[in-house]
């Protein structure tokens, strides 16, 4: 569609712009001014420059936390992507089954992400879990309170549950789009299975597969509430991710200067990650 | 091969609704049974702790306080969502790509940044501990996601109806309400209900920005854990009432969910 250019238009996004600045600018701000200072309490602040932004970047806490974070993100997106579009291409497409899919699909979605991290502490735990009871019924030794290993199994399968029904619901919506015409044509031409996916479905999916895993990145990349419900981190710190470790230090040791240096670093990486996908994927959509 | 491929979307719905069926069991349950005894059904079936949370004003109110910041964070976000996606949709302006972009970043800023700033900044103008506040902050998200929806919705609705209306005499405000929204009226829904979720499922700053007098529920349950013990039934039903807003809300919407972001531009 072309667009007319009027510069009027301003008025009109202003009320969104007031209300987004006002959340985004001013604590963005604070957090810039907080980490070239450094403070001893009673809000006398010294101008401190790069310090603090040094001492992240060298430290070793701040790399295995980053770490551990890139590990659980790759991790997710490798399982949920291709799972959820599995899912999507196998569930019906018409049919009074179709609401029922949709509505259990969407539930874990809606539920408060404490609740989620909750609701798996119970059951997975080895005692009077249902998860973890299965799991030692069968002969393994599992302890998520215990084992980093199952720690992080534990917070894998709690985000492949939680949000796995994101990325089919979005493929779902990408597929239902694809006329009936297509498929016919495609029998006609006695295209395999995999042809099928391949030159119909997948090119119709790109749009909402690109939009699925830019969300599933940058939430993941965010996650905090669920893991720190879950493991709190732990055992030791086998499970901090970064936005756990933040927290840590910004509110439980008041460490205000390496906390705001922590965060803008953080924020920058989200953004540069995202922006490299966007721009790969977009790429990617025009070539094709 | 294909006529067992109906296997797969049914073994995934019991793999969600496992834990959401523990859940729920164990609402049922004494906390002494789920302490003592490994049982897959409530052996003495109980609805005391239900009971207890509707009856309770500390627990109740915490569902009360979340249902109305959340509600005014829904009006709110799509209210201002509404004229900036026209905008966007119909119009070139300076700066309007830029805008849009920058709209999109504050959805990826992590809440956990932005807790200790929030606690200061809604300190400082006086708004902490109120729904406003919370209802306020989350914008932050909410606001991005809605423009990104609607904007795909409207694009959606060919500029000729704009034209003709306005040759119709209708003046703008007129054509937006009474002609122009009533097309879109499924991606408004959309969009309330993407609001509605995040609003309803953040916690993050929700527990940040309150102390007492607009708590969420979910903080209201992690307070208890600590306060007297570890009353795992209650805990368990206060988690499966949490569950029930969002399944009412997606009830209604449920044939519009997917399309809302596979309509919105990238």
């Amino acid at each position: 569609m072309d667009k007319t250019w009027n510069n009027k238009a301003w008025f009109m996004v202003l009320p969104v712009l007031v209300l987004v600045a006002f959340n985004a600018i001013i604590p963005l701000m604070t957090v810039v001014n907080y980490s070239v200072q450094e403070t001893f309490g009673d809000n006398v602040f010294f101008f401190e420059g790069v310090k603090w932004f040094q001492q992240v970047v060298n430290s070793e806490r701040f790399h295995a936390a980053l770490l551990r974070q890139l590990t659980f993100t790759f991790t997710i997106l490798a399982i949920e992507v291709p799972l959820g579009v599995a899912i999507a291409l196998t569930m019906p497409r018409r049919g009074p089954w179709v609401s029922v899919c949709l509505v259990l699909m969407a539930l874990p979605l809606l539920i408060p992400w404490n609740v989620v991290g909750a609701i798996w502490n119970i059951f997975a735990l080895p005692d009077i879990g249902l998860l973890g009871r299965v799991l030692n019924g069968i002969g393994l030794d599992y302890n998520y309170t215990r084992q980093p290993e199952d720690a992080w199994f534990t917070l894998i399968l709690m985000d492949v549950w939680h949000w796995t029904s994101l990325v089919v619901l979005l493929a779902y919506a990408g597929l239902s789009s694809i006329p009936d015409a297509f498929y016919q044509a495609a029998k006609i031409d006695g295209a395999s299975r995999w042809a099928v996916f391949r030159y119909i479905q997948l090119p119709k999916m790109k749009r909402v597969l690109t939009i699925a895993v830019l969300l599933r990145f940058m939430d993941s990349f965010m996650i905090y509430t669920e893991p720190s419900v879950l493991t709190g981190g732990g055992p030791g710190n086998s499970t901090t991710l970064l936005s756990i470790d933040l927290v840590k230090v910004a509110l439980g040791q008041f460490d205000l200067g390496p906390a705001a240096a922590m965060s803008i670093i953080y924020f920058l990486i989200v953004l540069l990650l995202s922006w490299i996908f966007y721009t790969l994927m977009m790429r990617n959509e025009e070539r094709s | 091969m294909r006529r067992l491929s109906w296997l797969a979307p049914v073994l995934y719905m019991l793999f969600l609704m496992v834990p959401i069926y523990w859940l729920l069991t164990m609402s049922f349950k004494t906390t002494n049974e789920i302490l003592g005894a490994f049982t897959l059904w409530p052996r003495n079936f109980t609805l005391d702790q239900y009971r207890e949370i509707l009856t309770n004003p500390v627990w109740y109110r915490g569902y009360i306080n979340s249902i109305i910041y959340v509600s005014i964070n829904t009006i709110l976000s799509v209210a201002v969502a509404l004229p900036a996606a026209y905008a966007f949709s119909r119009y070139r302006f300076l700066g309007d790509k830029h805008l849009f972009f920058w709209l999109l970043t504050n959805r990826m800023a992590p809440p956990a940044v932005f807790a200790l700033p929030f606690f200061q900044l809604y300190s400082a103008i006086g708004l902490f501990d109120t729904h406003i506040a919370v209802a306020l902050a989350h914008c932050l998200f909410n606001i991005p996601l809605a423009v990104w929806i609607l904007e795909g919705f409207m694009s959606g609705v060919p500029k000729e109806v704009d034209e003709t209306a306005y040759i119709d005499g209708y003046s703008f405000p007129r054509f937006f309400v009474k002609i122009f929204m009533p097309l879109i009226a499924s991606g408004i829904g959309v969009a309330a209900f993407f609001c509605f979720m995040f609003s309803w499922v953040e916690l993050l700053l929700a527990k940040t920005l309150t102390s007492v007098a607009a708590k969420p529920i979910a903080a209201i349950m992690t307070r208890t854990a600590s306060a007297s013990g570890y009353e795992l039934g209650l805990l368990a039903a206060a988690g499966a009432l949490t569950i029930v807003p969002g399944a009412i809300v997606i009830y209604f919407v449920r044939n519009y969910i997917a399309k809302g972001f596979a309509l919105g531009r990238v």
